[in-house]
């Protein structure tokens, strides 16, 4: 191999958009349905040297019946398991609600604090930077009043600018999921009451 | 090793003269990555240094993930890097039963790879020599050394790690534990999100 390792360029591996795992190696991921329509809707022709030979190596293999069995009990669950999870976070997406409450800090000062995003998958702390640079304040990650958590806390009331840039650039959040809330009880923006 | 996902740590610009010892260190222990080691790590490019839990720590370039190492230890290739240049690397494979439970992160058996399916290197057989024993020539592997593992039937490797029995003694006993902790695709590390 030594000698025509020179010759040979850097090998460029396709990975799955959906599982990040070499395409070959989907079946054991768990997710190997949605794998599949992703290689084939990306990429025709590995899908087609993949999927269709498939079956005809799985009979050529050397795996006794037994443990081709075993294998595929083990394949199954694990894509249970995938699913279900999928669906419990989903659920508790829709569920999850994002807070923006307005705190007074003092005699007309006012800090923001945002709570919920971590349930949407986003990172608090990318987040509360990306905050800091937009409005030109400080913004941080700080633990919340129950200690229960984490929120961001962001100095100024810059509440409706944030539901804006929420809506802007995380459009996974569902608008009726934001919440605004003034410490005074007055609710502002098209939000719906807190309940309480 | 890296069974649970994490978040990636501190990340600091690695100084160049260190750089450069990586640079050495790398060709020392993968003599094959010579010729593309510029290709790898070009000599200008800024090397980042990431945290990682356990003492771990890995090299960076421009959000790739090269090499990763445990306190002293060898430098690891990641994965990644194994797939552009695998015949850089020493070579096992084991057979398509044991798949699973490697990418499960499982401890890596040896009977999976003195199986019909799995391959040991074979010394009698030139590295050269790409049909011999479906390429997997060459001289017996020693206890500590950092090898690549292939699975049967696939074309990338699955797991890297460093190797807890020397081949010859997997030949011998054909049970026990080959290698432990390794880094296998679709593990904390191999998810680790750089950018």
């Amino acid at each position: 191999m030594a000698d025509t390792a020179e010759a040979r360029p850097a090998k460029h591996v396709v990975y799955c958009g959906v599982c990040t795992l070499p395409p070959e190696y989907c079946e054991y991921g768990g997710t190997t349905k949605k794998c599949e329509d992703w290689l084939q809707a990306n990429h025709p022709n590995l899908h087609s040297q993949l999927y269709d030979t498939e079956a005809a190596t799985k009979a050529l293999s050397n795996l006794s019946v037994d443990a081709q069995k075993r294998a595929e009990k083990d394949a199954q669950k694990k894509a249970a398991k995938a699913e279900a999870a999928e669906v419990r976070e989903k659920n508790a997406r829709a569920a999850s609600k994002v807070y923006i409450k307005r705190v007074e800090r003092n005699k007309r000062k006012y800090v923001t604090e945002v709570s919920g995003l971590e349930a949407f998958g986003l990172d608090l702390k990318k987040i509360a930077k990306e905050f800091g640079k937009k409005f030109a304040t400080g913004s941080s990650v700080t633990k919340n009043a129950g200690g229960t958590g984490d929120e961001i806390t962001v100095q100024g009331d810059v509440s409706e600018d944030i539901f804006d840039w929420l809506q802007e650039h995380h459009e996974e959040i569902p608008e009726d999921n934001i919440e605004l809330i003034e410490d005074k009880k007055k609710k502002v923006g098209p939000a719906v009451p807190p309940p309480q | 090793m890296f069974k649970k996902e994490f978040s990636p740590g501190a990340k600091s610009k690695v100084k160049s003269s260190v750089q450069r010892g990586i640079r050495q260190k790398a060709i020392e222990t993968y003599p094959k990555l010579e010729p593309y080691i510029d290709e790898i790590m070009p000599k200008k490019e800024q090397l980042d240094l990431v945290k990682i839990p356990d003492r771990v720590s890995l090299y960076v370039l421009n959000a790739t993930p090269l090499f990763y190492q445990h306190m002293d230890d060898p430098l690891i290739p990641h994965l990644s890097l194994v797939h552009k240049y695998p015949h850089c690397f020493h070579r096992l494979r084991i057979d398509r039963g044991a798949i699973r439970f490697v990418l499960s992160g499982a401890t890596l058996m040896v009977p999976g790879l003195t199986s019909p399916g799995g391959r040991l290197p074979d010394p009698t057989i030139s590295p050269d020599d790409e049909k011999g024993n479906d390429g997997y020539g060459g001289t017996e592997l020693n206890t500590g050394e950092v090898v690549v593992v292939e699975a049967e039937g696939k074309e990338n490797a699955c797991l890297v790690g460093v190797l807890k029995m020397s081949t010859k003694e997997m030949k011998e006993k054909k049970k026990g534990v080959g290698m432990e902790g390794g880094h296998y695709v679709g593990d904390g590390l191999w998810k680790l999100d750089l950018s």
